[in-house]
């Protein structure tokens, strides 16, 4: 272990075993977004059972996201294997007439045999003559971790975005279209799109129509997983606008003004148009505040949207934090986030999660946030537990989701209040 | 390459987690990427496991790739060994491991460690998860007994003073995320109770590393689940000559076979097993209520074992029709051809679940035993379904004791299967009131408001004629439409299927009150 010191708040790196999705995760919601697109990981046995396993009940049918599984042979020669793929790919195109965008998901056994899926994309791309355009991305485990699946293959978006002049706010990061259409209302609101000129959302919700992107393109993020993606866009000229990550009614309020501030709205505008969705908020935040108020909180690291649920649960919420597990940490993508976490909080960066437990033991927290393998078990011990895959499938942004956010962890401490058994 | 959309089995190195977790002692050390780690939620989620999985991963990423994963390996199987202490150890690795070629097991194996460490090579790229299971098991009994000292190897009693002395049986196979395999030892021990036949062994199931130094005290062994154990049973049939009972005792015959197979190998009298009536389902299948399930048609896919056995309970001991069986596991295709061949079918052996679906929307079963992905094909079928095999999902790990072995087995294989279709007495008096006003299908439920639940009832269900393609292009005259009405909405659907199926291979453009009562004569049974 060693630390750092970061924005005053201590950071201490830790390494050993991770208890983490790989990227791969990311296509169970990427696919729901964009509906005219199909991912196909080139991988293992090992990522097909995982995507089924993460996506669980939740999805039944003939999915759009399936694996190319690669066998023995196929590891013999390269030349072999790219045949293969465009077998496969033909296989499944003539099956899938709707597909307009297929996304090549690149795994760690592909990568380790240095499979070079950047490269077929191109060939398949110019071999389907644009009827299919075809992407490439990694999600490997060796590569990225949860979330991290959505930074990078927004990342290739960003890079296969035409370009613009136009000025125009880009919001980047997939949001349930329920969310993406209050927030939209919310910005027209504001007038925060009238001064922008245009208004945009990343990604898309048919790929095909992958939002123009230039010099005069400003963006806001909404989630605090897109890195790469970030950075891919700054590399296109577009300008990121700072802000705080719209969760709870503090964040949402604050990544507003950001945006009102970069295009010169004045702050009453948006002050007035917020007025009544933070009053409702608050009032729905009021129904689990005494449930969470107090409480001591520890996040497991997961879905690297730790370090904003933190400041939510801390800021508006009144719990304590103990520990804030994160995977990875990005101090850019962070840079307002981080000041607004109460002082003293424990980020810890990385995981050795025998360790970590322990740690997690000796300090007992009344709430743990962890995923679906530490679950069940820390129940089994008397630990209450919220699973952190919830979080990136339920609508949780926004001043009309402030309520529903903290209900996710109000729950799991009112059940145990509820249960005689 | 291979495209998967769903797959039946997992990558062969959780078929080793299987056996480390069904084991009390053991732990597992992964040569695994992040992110493989999911495989712990099948055990925490799936089978609402207390404890984690006694498995520690290397989760490399690719930043090590450059410098020593060997390090890493055995920095990290010191570093298990250290904190979990256990009685035995497997050392092993997961797909992308096995390309850069660390040799995990040897490596561990060169570390002299105070425990049994067995080395697992588990081609991810060839073989599957039970496969992986199956060799785990037979890797890991194999070397705790060839390689402890002899003294500690439990030996077997002379059978020459076997008198005054109750058999022992070994029970091998039972397995962590297994089908009921929690309860199929209960009952399974009770069977053999009341056959005069004390329990060894049960393993790999709650099992520790001394109890496996055990197992060659048995007089046999019951290969209880085949996928797991077989190869395990065989090997010591060779070393220490334990004759294997091979049944697999689900259903009423299979269970009587089993005791009879016991009975020829120990020679004790099992009469009291063999002759009272010991299960409901025989009398509960002759009781006049059950004469409606005379040749409902079914459809059987899963593991082979239970396959195999669902096939002899459907036909002997319900008198269903199967119409359809397969499974998804290569090892188990030749049981599973066996048994089609008897039923003068084709097996299925696939593990593309489209090519399942297809099959059984080809067969039209009344009923589809499978597991969760036959469920869910099954449910956008319209079809009843019961799940039979794993894999399945969190509910097919029932509160309830339900176990598939034995005579109680049998009991919960009628309930289970029964249940989706509709009850004997039900479907006369479905019949008998189908033409009163308030018994339609467009009729709100008695004990709700009027117009509650109309809505519901009046979607129109998905039927081809609302979807015309190039395959169904006979159209309905509407007398034919009306008369279609007429027929109980249960089977209305299948009766539009058959109808238009008839109409198309007979070339008749317009479906006429004459076709469709054609149709019907064609296809009575």
């Amino acid at each position: 272990m060693s630390s750092a010191t970061l924005c005053d708040i201590p950071v201490t790196l830790e390494r050993g075993q991770r208890e983490v999705f790989c990227g791969l995760t990311g296509i169970v919601w990427l696919h729901r977004k964009m509906q005219d697109a199909f991912f196909l990981v080139v991988g293992s046995r090992t990522c097909a059972h995982l995507l089924q396993s993460a996506a669980g009940v939740m999805i039944f049918s003939e999915p759009r996201f399936a694996t190319a599984i690669m066998q023995e042979k196929d590891l013999a020669g390269m030349a072999d294997a790219n045949d293969e793929l465009d077998r496969i790919v033909e296989r499944l195109l003539s099956r899938r007439p709707d597909i307009k965008t297929l996304f090549l998901v690149g795994s760690c056994p592909s990568e380790v045999i240095k499979l070079d899926l950047g490269r077929a994309a191109q060939r398949l791309s110019v071999a389907y003559n644009g009827q299919v355009r075809v992407l490439s991305y990694s999600g490997s485990g060796i590569e990225t971790t949860f979330t991290e699946g959505e930074d990078t293959c927004l990342e290739t978006m960003v890079r296969a975005a035409p370009q613009t002049d136009e000025q125009q706010l880009l919001v980047v990061g997939t949001l349930p279209d329920v969310v993406e259409d209050q927030l939209e209302r919310l910005l027209d609101a504001c007038g925060i799109t009238e001064a922008a000129g245009k208004l945009a959302f990343f990604p898309p919700r048919r790929a095909e129509t992958i939002p123009a992107i230039g010099p005069k393109t400003r963006f806001l993020l909404a989630q605090p997983f897109l890195n790469a993606t970030r950075r891919a866009l700054i590399g296109q000229g577009a300008v990121h606008i700072p802000a705080l990550f719209p969760f709870g009614v503090e964040g949402t309020s604050a990544w507003l003004h950001s945006a009102a501030r970069a295009f010169d709205v004045r702050k009453e505008r948006v002050d007035t148009a917020c007025a009544a969705p933070v009053a409702r908020a608050r009032k729905a935040l009021e129904h689990y505040r005494h449930t969470l108020q107090g409480k001591t909180l520890w996040f497991m690291p997961d879905s690297q949207l730790e370090i904003p649920l933190a400041r939510f649960l801390a800021s508006e919420c009144g719990m304590q934090l103990l520990e804030i597990g994160v995977p990875y940490l990005d101090q850019q993508t962070l840079s307002v986030e981080l000041p607004a976490l109460p002082e003293n909080s424990g980020i810890v960066e990385g995981q050795d999660v025998d360790k970590q437990l322990e740690r997690l033991h000796q300090a007992t927290p009344d709430l743990v946030v962890c995923g679906l393998g530490l679950a069940n078990p820390l129940e089994a011990q008397g630990v209450t537990s919220k699973w952190s895959i919830e979080l990136v499938f339920s609508p949780i942004h926004g001043f009309e989701q402030v309520g529903d956010l903290a209900e996710l962890f109000a729950r799991p401490l009112q059940r145990k209040l509820k249960l005689a058994v | 390459m291979e495209l998967a959309l769903w797959t039946y089995e997992g990558p062969p190195h959780v078929g080793a987690m299987r056996i480390a977790t069904s084991m009390r002692d053991v732990h597992y050390v992964i040569h695994a990427p992040q992110g493989d780690t999911y495989a712990d939620l099948l055990f925490t989620m799936i089978e609402r496991s207390q404890r984690r999985p006694p498995v520690t991963y290397t989760t490399f990423q690719a930043r090590d790739l450059g410098g020593d994963t060997a390090g890493l390996v055995k920095t990290t199987v010191q570093d298990a060994y250290d904190r979990f202490k256990p009685a035995a150890m497997m050392v092993g690795e997961s797909c992308t491991a096995e390309l850069i070629q660390d040799q995990p097991g040897s490596l561990a194996q060169g570390m002299d460690l105070p425990v049994p460490v067995v080395p697992l090579e588990l081609p991810a790229y060839s073989k599957k998860e039970n496969w992986g299971a199956s060799e785990s098991f037979y890797y890991l009994v194999r070397h705790i007994l060839a390689n402890a000292p002899a003294d500690q190897i439990a030996s077997r009693p002379d059978p020459a003073d076997a008198s005054g002395r109750r058999p022992l049986a070994n029970v091998l196979g039972p397995t962590s995320l297994g089908f009921r395999c929690r309860d199929d030892v209960i009952e399974i021990r009770k069977l053999l109770n009341l056959v005069g036949v004390d329990v060894n062994v049960v393993a790999p199931l709650e099992a520790t590393t001394a109890d496996l130094l055990q197992i060659p005290a048995a007089d046999f062994n019951i290969c209880l689940c085949p996928e797991i154990a077989n190869t395990t049973c065989k090997w010591l049939k060779r070393t220490f000559s334990q004759p294997v009972v091979a049944t697999v005792p689900i259903g009423v015959g299979a269970t009587l076979d089993f005791v009879r197979e016991i009975q020829e190998i120990t020679g004790i009298d099992a009469s009291a097993a063999l002759d009272a009536e010991l299960s409901r389902l025989p009398w509960y299948s002759r009781s006049v209520d059950s004469t409606y399930l005379t040749g409902k048609r079914l459809f059987i896919f899963g593991d082979g074992s239970h396959v195999v056995a669902a096939a002899r309970i459907a036909r002997e001991e319900l008198a269903f029709e199967v119409v359809g069986i397969g499974t998804f596991s290569r090892e188990m295709a030749r049981d599973v051809r066996a048994a089609a061949e008897a039923l003068e079918l084709e097996a299925l052996i696939t593990d593309d679940y489209l090519d399942v679906e297809e099959a059984i929307a080809n067969a039209q079963p009344e009923l589809v035993l499978g597991t969760q992905m036959e469920r869910h094909i099954a449910k956008r079928l319209g079809i009843p379904c019961a799940v039979i095999s794993a894999p399945v999902h969190v509910q097919d790990f029932p509160a309830r004791y339900s176990p598939q072995v034995g005579f109680e087995g049998a009991n919960v294989i009628f309930d289970t299967w029964v249940h989706p279709l509709t009850m004997g007495l039900e479907e006369h008096l479905l019949h008998m009131f189908r033409d009163d006003f308030e018994f339609n299908d467009q009729a709100a439920p008695s004990h709700l408001h009027a117009g509650e639940g109309a809505a519901a009832s009046e979607a129109p269900a998905p039927t081809t004629a609302d979807n015309p393609d190039a395959n169904s292009p006979a159209s309905w005259t509407p007398d034919a439409e009306q008369e279609l009405r007429k027929i109980p909405f249960f089977v209305r659907g299948k009766a539009r299927r058959n109808t238009e199926a008839y109409a198309r291979d007979a070339g008749h453009p317009n479906i006429t009150i004459e076709t469709l009562y054609e149709a019907k004569a064609h296809y009575a049974r």
